[in-house]
């Protein structure tokens, strides 16, 4: 046990934290270069397009230090993103140390504040290492002077690398294996280990990630989850080599895998326990929640035939992530579909991307929506999260929204545009801090809908990429709510449908129209496009028709050609959804979701 | 129905602007081009049925003298059963045109000529890179007539870059002033890989708004209309039914017709196929005796009812509904009721005696009407 090590590498967006997992893999010699790939943990192609990690991933470093002495180093790496806050933090309580990853250029960043606090929630040694110093912009003295600053670190401690030119690497291990401790545990106490995550593999079903914290775990031993309170038997642990190495055993301070014969991901949950069924612990390990959805939609396939194809799909998505939620439901523009719940509007994407990119469907998502809460005349509370589902106004007695605590960090320059875009998103409550010169830190609270709306892309947009952006669940608030409608060509949309708070309501319409306006193509007549609340219409814009649309000539006897060209346009129709005789293209119902500068 | 023949031409000694016809500017293969055309006629002897139309299409057929003509029409009546009125097409230059030209054309049996004229404007003729002028499209038209021609056809171009719908119009009065048979007014299509298409990727050319095109076509098809023609198809106009283009109809509704020649496209059955788009490959396989076929499709069910709709909603005559579902096993009305509905209230289309016609502003996104 005192020749291992575990860690993660914290760091805000895009300061480098793939690229050196990636020189810290190559470094180690556990893959060839031959079969070495970039961003090699983010296995998915969305991850690595996008430059994040959705999923938890694990590695074993095998490393013999300038001691010469033989360590195991296990990397668990960690979605960088605030909707999986929750999976960082069980990945966190599986280590003793983190890197926490700073861009020399960039400087600390709210997130960068964010993960430390998680870390030290943890009592994780943290080491600070400056990455990018190859930039020109890179100012490794002032980063020094942050991290003593604002983070509170000794910056003496902190090691400096580019990941991308790979100097500094070796540093950074000796660091892992000198100032962060091993694991401590007793391998002949009852078993205790924390999941951390869960995949999916077709041939063996869930693959748990966990890391022991007591006892010894070896094939054949039943286990128990402690708070799903089900049993299974062990077919098979072993370490996070590439590929997979099974092990007769793990034990306390190990990171590992367990296969036991459980069918889905979501037969476990993150964070639970596991214990032996037969000399159980006596309390599960600390830091257990259930995973909640914040952000809902629906899921429409393009083609009311591939309704079957979507259910199928969205099965199997559901094998390998656990936080997504869905289950049945119908609208009457889009026909039958399914409610979805997401851990945000990020997870919202990935699940949207991913349907289509590795199930090769074509869908429509509605427009998003939080969970309201309505309290009745008859005292009945209702909690809300599809306008489909609005209750009759004349029955409202109260209506709440949720809300969150937001923490923003963004040079001092744009402190006036900051400001106003969250005074327009409704905050309140702000208190403001200078942790440094030129930079602040804003906590705000906000309503969480005008949040998922286009908040961040707008934040990031105004503060030229700088700003950033992390926030909490608070409480629900009283709230004056309405819901829209559009309406094309008199035919209302549910899809397009939103809860929204009255004093943005007309705003929100106009905008609705008008976004629409630009997607829908013209076709062979006048559509008119309306936001309404009740029956009172509200905004209104119109596409007009075209007039002319002919080939001249169309003799010679080449036909073949132009049928080709009608057989591409018919296509492509094919992926619109038809609403009366109204084509209304994918990209409407995803324009109406984004903001006017982006 | 009886078949047609189509004989690609593909000879020009320039090439114009807006025209993606396969063709070559040198001339000295055209015997050779001959002897393989003789050939090839041998390869489908008994293939078809009975023929009622003969069309020479190019590239352009009236560089050939009227020897090489007769050569090719002779070669026809040898291999190929003709009914006795089919209807002998030739399409011409105007400058290639003379008196005696247009007599000795005549003599072969070519009972029906199509005269490029394009514009009576010589700044639209100098634009789309015409090698003629508007008084050798006069002449040419009086040497048709003189030599005793019945049936004449203009074709015609609008909707050039800088034209407006007065010049455009001043040619159409031109044109009628000659009261011929049939007219085709084309509007300018820019295809990308022209000498139009390479000013238009540079920048260097601009295309017409849409709006001003569809004023284009409505003045254009309100205008012949009130001078006695029918507007049969899209860009075709007849002095009464009897002098529409007997050819041209059988691509619209699926006849059978054969293709001869370099890039030639026939079509039999549920098959479609065209010849090498090149003379010097058409020439070799030719003579190795094989069918110098660059490539066949055999069309679907599916593909053949959107090309029927595409077809049959370009033409006044429209779509006979019972005739449609017989042969493409599809009920419009049916199927696409709330569709056609709409745009039935729109003014596009009439539904009526069991036809779906398309109005003159249908005719004018008959593109968009045969995807509903």
């Amino acid at each position: 046990m005192k020749n291992i090590r575990n860690f993660s590498i914290i760091a805000h967006i895009d300061h480098g934290k793939s690229t050196l997992a990636d020189r810290m893999i190559q470094y180690s010699g556990v893959v060839d270069d031959r079969n070495f790939k970039d961003q090699i943990l983010d296995s998915m192609d969305i991850e690595r397009e996008r430059g994040i990690t959705i999923k938890s991933q694990a590695i074993t470093l095998p490393y013999r230090s300038r001691d010469g002495e033989d360590y195991t180093l296990n990397l668990i790496d960690t979605p960088g993103h605030v909707d999986f806050s929750y999976e960082v933090s069980r990945s966190l309580a599986s280590c003793e140390g983190v890197l926490l990853l700073i861009d020399a250029a960039q400087g600390v960043q709210a997130q960068t504040v964010a993960n430390l606090y998680m870390a030290m929630e943890h009592d994780l040694e943290i080491i600070p290492v400056i990455n990018k110093i190859d930039l020109p912009s890179a100012d490794v003295d002032k980063v020094m002077e942050q991290i003593d600053s604002e983070l509170g670190l000794d910056p003496y401690m902190s090691l400096s690398c580019s990941a991308k030119e790979g100097t500094g690497v070796e540093e950074i291990l000796e660091a892992i294996v000198h100032n962060i401790p091993p694991p401590k545990g007793d391998p002949e106490a009852e078993l205790a280990a924390t999941i951390f995550d869960a995949q999916y593999d077709p041939f063996r079903g869930t693959i748990i990630h966990c890391r022991i914290f007591d006892g010894t775990i070896r094939g054949g031993d039943v286990v128990r989850l402690m708070h799903d309170e089900t049993v299974h038997k062990v077919e098979e642990v072993g370490a996070f080599l590439l590929p997979r190495q099974k092990k007769d055993s793990l034990s306390a301070g190990d990171v590992g895998y367990i296969i036991a014969g459980i069918k889905t991901v979501s037969d476990v949950q993150i964070g639970d326990t596991i214990t032996l069924d037969k000399r159980p612990c006596k309390e599960p390990l600390p830091g257990f929640n259930e995973s909640k959805s914040v952000v809902f939609a629906s899921i429409y396939p393009i083609a009311s035939d591939d309704y079957e194809e979507l259910a199928v799909a969205l099965e199997k998505y559901k094998l390998n992530d656990a936080s997504f939620a869905y289950q049945k439901d119908s609208s009457i523009a889009l026909g039958q579909g399914f409610r979805c719940g997401f851990l945000g509007l990020l997870h919202l994407e990935i699940v949207q991307e991913r349907l289509e990119r590795e199930y090769d469907l074509s869908i429509i998502l509605s427009v998003p929506s939080v969970r309201y809460r309505f309290t009745l005349n008859d005292g009945e509370v209702v909690y809300i999260d599809n306008p489909a589902y609005y209750p009759d106004p004349m029955s409202i007695a109260t209506s709440e929204e949720p809300y969150i605590r937001a923490a923003m960090m963004f040079p001092e320059r744009h402190m006036g545009a900051v400001m106003k875009l969250c005074k327009e998103k409704r905050g309140e409550n702000s208190t403001l801090s200078y942790p440094s010169p030129g930079r602040i830190e804003l906590v705000i609270e906000m309503p969480l809908a005008d949040v998922i709306y286009d908040f961040y892309d707008r934040l990031k947009s105004i503060t030229q990429g700088y700003g950033s952006f992390d926030y909490d669940i608070l409480d629900y608030r009283q709230s004056s709510l309405a819901l829209l409608d559009i309406l094309v060509n008199g035919d209302r949309v549910d899809a397009l449908s939103q809860i929204v708070h009255r004093s943005s309501a007309r705003a929100r319409g106009l905008r609705a129209c008008e976004r629409l306006k630009e997607e829908i193509p013209r076709q062979m007549f006048k559509i008119a496009i309306q936001g309404a609340i009740g029956g009172e219409v509200i905004s209104r814009t119109t596409i007009s028709a075209y007039r002319k649309d002919v080939t001249a000539k169309c003799y010679g006897g080449d036909i073949t050609r132009k049928r080709k060209l009608l057989e591409k346009q018919k296509k492509g129709k094919k992926r619109m959804k038809m609403v009366g005789s109204v084509a209304i293209p994918q990209s409407a119902f995803v324009a109406i979701l984004k903001s006017d500068n982006t | 129905m009886m078949s047609g023949i189509y004989i690609h031409i593909p000879f020009c000694l320039s090439k114009c602007g807006y025209c993606d016809f396969y063709s070559v500017t040198s001339t000295e293969k055209i015997p050779r081009f001959i002897d393989s055309l003789l050939k090839e006629m041998e390869m489908y002897r008994g293939c078809f049925n009975r023929f009622d139309t003969l069309y020479l299409g190019g590239g352009t057929p009236s560089l050939l003298d009227s020897a090489q003509l007769a050569e090719i029409i002779d070669g026809v009546h040898k291999h190929f059963p003709l009914s006795a009125d089919t209807e002998i097409t030739i399409e011409v230059n105007p400058g290639d045109l003379s008196r005696e030209t247009a007599e000795s054309l005549f003599k072969t049996g070519i009972n029906r000529i199509s005269i490029g004229i394009q514009s009576f404007d010589e700044n639209i003729l100098s634009f789309i890179g015409r090698r003629h002028s508007s008084a050798d499209a006069i002449s040419a038209i009086e040497d048709v007539r003189n030599a005793g021609f019945g049936n004449m056809g203009l074709d015609l171009i609008y909707g050039v870059p800088g034209q407006d719908i007065i010049s455009w119009l001043e040619t159409l009065h031109t044109a009628l002033s000659f009261t011929p048979e049939h007219l085709s007014c084309y509007q300018l299509t820019i295809e990308p890989s022209t000498p139009l298409g390479m000013k238009y990727r540079a920048g260097e050319i601009d295309v017409s708004d849409e709006d001003l095109l569809y004023e284009f076509f409505m003045k254009t098809s309100e205008l012949l209309e009130a001078s006695g023609y029918m507007h049969y198809e899209v860009s075709n106009f007849a002095r009464g039914s009897e002098f529409m283009s007997r050819h041209n109809r059988k691509y619209w509704d699926h006849t059978p017709y054969l293709g001869l020649g370099p890039a030639a496209h026939s079509f039999s059955g549920n098959r479609r196929w065209w010849n090498h788009r090149c003379v010097d490959r058409y020439i070799k396989e030719v003579n190795k005796e094989i069918p110098p076929i660059e490539k066949s499709e055999i069309l679907t069910l599916e593909q053949l009812r959107l090309e029927a709709l595409y077809l049959g909603l370009r033409t006044k005559m429209g779509i006979d509904l019972q005739d449609f579902s017989e042969r493409y096993a599809f009920d419009l009305l049916d199927k696409k009721n709330e569709m056609l509905n709409r745009i039935s209230e729109e003014g596009l289309i009439i539904i009526q005696d069991n036809h779906i016609y398309p109005t003159r502003r249908g005719l004018a996104m008959s593109d968009s009407l045969s995807l509903i």
